[in-house]
């Protein structure tokens, strides 16, 4: 079982990119729980939800104390929440930022992990550019498949057809083509 | 066809394939995405031959149900905590009438203090209804037992909760198996009423009834909701060979064979539990599972049976009846008396505590040993309550409880995740 833990404000869209993934992850054949940290959300407060992936049927129902991987919508909850609790050490993490993990002041955080694991992508920018709208979510998936290789850039682009229509889901799959792109081309020049 | 849908809305699905005459919708969370979805259905038409009716308070969309399910329309309704005591006397008139009606309760927690997340206490608070009562564990069987229960409702002309673990499950997107309209249609006839106004033949349904009757009523009632008892397994049997799927029955065991343990408990929980019964297993401990489908009636009989080759049951429930313990406790035990066995309760989960394997696994370990107490409540903070005790030992005007608990634990409304 895989187990990814989304952090990010109310309006960012952190519930649906859980249950994309989860349908993502659906459409690979595989089963996948998506759930919400089912708060009493407000836009810009910080909101988390859940995805469970894997092959056999999920009966856990526990929040996802121990993630397999993070992602970030927003950096400015790295100051708030915590964050990173309980994430594996070999976990990966994604954040939306132009910064790096030194920027953000997380060198010391960040050392006792896989560096090939940890990845930043401005995704906010990135639906600024192809959707109009400031919601990070749908690219952070994008770059997600590129980081991690669990689920297919075409699986969430097939995801993102079940969630929207038209113009949006054109959208959005443009921005996550991308984020996926640039993530792949920052793994690659850091380790070729 | 296999869906990667959320719960409410494989639910409201479900709810359409059963073809609702009546839908009546007041929202509350966590069950109003299950009425927005049906109500999107009749607007679309999607769904037709069907009126759906926004009305101004649960008491009212109890009523409404009420009256069209006496007026011979097949009638729907969901609801959950507050909602469902607003609604409790039109609750009891349902049952008290005989009419078929289904709602699905999206169990959530009850107040003061208010709190949206989920537990058991609004279901239960009704146990006496008259309604019969089937607790879902994952989605499909949520959308499944909808299907059961407009089957079951309208052949003993009574009504029926369908329980779903509010946000756990109405809110998870999981796969689920949606069957056909023609596969519900071969399940699950026309809806022929017992009793109907019907213009041509008048009579008047809600006489008021005498000490001379009023305990026959009664009695004719609990004898009507025993009735269920045969028919959920036979209708469980009958649902198989249309679905191709175990789906409702009276209730569930799994590795019970040879188990010294049986952990007993309601909804979405079971899958936790049965996880961590997997790891126990592995680890060499004897231990099983009894999942109650069928809460109302409770099935004496065959929990008795499923329990007779242990040596101990814990029933771990997410209820509970201030001034005594359990609530599903009670009935289990009342289903074991005189078998000897230990039988230990434990509350947890109230409002949306999470119940995690770590906890379930030390509990159920301790158990094993015979070293809980008779009832638990798992992973309480017993510093924040016995500070509250000293507080109240200290002063007489210590202030309203909830408030300060929530200074102690340091929650200004947001929590770290």
């Amino acid at each position: 079982m895989f187990q990814v833990r989304i952090h990010g404000r109310g309006g960012q869209g952190v519930v649906t990119a859980a249950e994309m993934l989860s349908i993502a992850a659906f459409e690979e054949g595989r089963h996948a729980q998506a759930f919400p940290s089912f708060g009493s959300e407000r836009t810009g407060a910080p909101v988390v939800a859940f995805c469970r992936l894997a092959d056999k049927e999920i009966r856990l129902r526990e929040p996802i104390m121990e993630p397999d991987a993070l992602i970030i919508q927003d950096p400015t909850l790295l100051y708030q929440v915590d964050v990173f609790a309980g994430l594996k050490p070999d976990g990966y993490i994604l954040i939306n930022t132009s910064k790096t993990f030194a920027e953000l002041g997380l060198s010391d955080f960040v050392a006792s992990h896989l560096p090939e694991r940890l990845c930043t992508v401005s995704a906010t920018e990135l639906a600024l550019r192809h959707v109009g709208r400031p919601v990070p979510n749908v690219p952070l998936l994008g770059g997600f498949a590129a980081v991690s290789g669990i689920i297919r850039l075409e699986s969430v682009i097939k995801a993102i057809r079940v969630k929207f229509s038209g113009k949006v889901a054109d959208g959005n799959i443009a921005a996550a083509t991308e984020a996926y792109k640039i993530v792949r081309n920052m793994m690659e020049s850091a380790h070729a | 066809m296999l869906k990667q849908i959320e719960g409410s809305r494989a639910v409201a699905e479900a709810v359409a394939l059963c073809r609702p005459e009546v839908i009546c919708a007041y929202p509350i969370s966590p069950q109003t995405h299950i009425v927005e979805a049906l109500g999107e259905m009749v607007k679309d038409g999607a769904l037709q031959d069907c009126e759906y009716l926004n009305v101004e308070s649960e008491f009212a969309a109890m009523s409404v149900a009420i009256g069209a399910s006496a007026a011979g329309a097949r009638s729907y309704t969901a609801t959950a905590s507050q909602g469902l005591l607003f609604m409790a006397e039109a609750v009891f008139n349902a049952a008290g009438l005989g009419l078929p009606i289904v709602m699905t309760v999206a169990n959530r927690a009850i107040g003061a203090p208010i709190n949206i997340w989920n537990d058991h206490s609004d279901s239960l608070s009704m146990r006496d209804c008259g309604w019969l009562q089937l607790f879902a564990e994952n989605n499909q069987e949520a959308l499944d037992l909808h299907i059961l229960a407009f089957r079951l409702a309208e052949e003993l002309s009574l009504p029926i909760m369908v329980c779903m673990d509010g946000f756990i499950l109405t809110h998870a997107y999981e796969r689920v198996d949606m069957p056909t309209q023609a596969q519900v249609d071969a399940y699950l006839p026309p809806y022929e009423p017992r009793q109907v106004l019907d213009p041509a033949e008048p009579v008047s349904i809600g006489a008021m009834v005498g000490p001379e009757a009023f305990m026959e009523v009664r009695y004719l009632a609990h004898a009507k909701q025993m009735e269920a008892l045969k028919l959920i397994p036979q209708y469980a049997a009958e649902f198989r060979k249309v679905f191709g799927r175990d789906s409702g029955g009276l209730l569930h065991t799994y590795r019970t064979e040879d188990a010294d343990t049986v952990i007993v408990a309601m909804g979405s929980v079971l899958g936790t539990i049965k996880d961590t019964v997997d790891e126990l297993r592995a680890a060499g401990q004897r231990i099983g599972v009894l999942g109650i489908t069928c809460f109302r009636p409770f099935p004496i009989a065959a929990v008795a049976a499923a329990l007779k080759q242990c040596k101990r049951f814990v029933v771990l429930e997410k209820s509970l009846a201030v001034g005594l313990g359990g609530i599903l406790a009670v009935n289990v035990r009342m289903a074991v008396t005189g078998m000897g066995l230990k039988g230990y309760t434990v509350i947890a989960g109230l409002g949306g505590r999470a119940i995690t394997q770590k906890s379930l696994h030390a509990l159920f370990l301790k158990a094993a040993t015979d070293e809980l107490d008779l009832v638990t409540f798992l992973d309480l903070d017993w510093r924040v309550v016995n500070r509250q005790i000293e507080r109240e030992k200290a002063h007489r005007r210590t202030g309203p409880v909830a408030e300060a608990l929530l200074r102690d634990v340091g929650v200004v409304g947001v929590r770290n995740y």
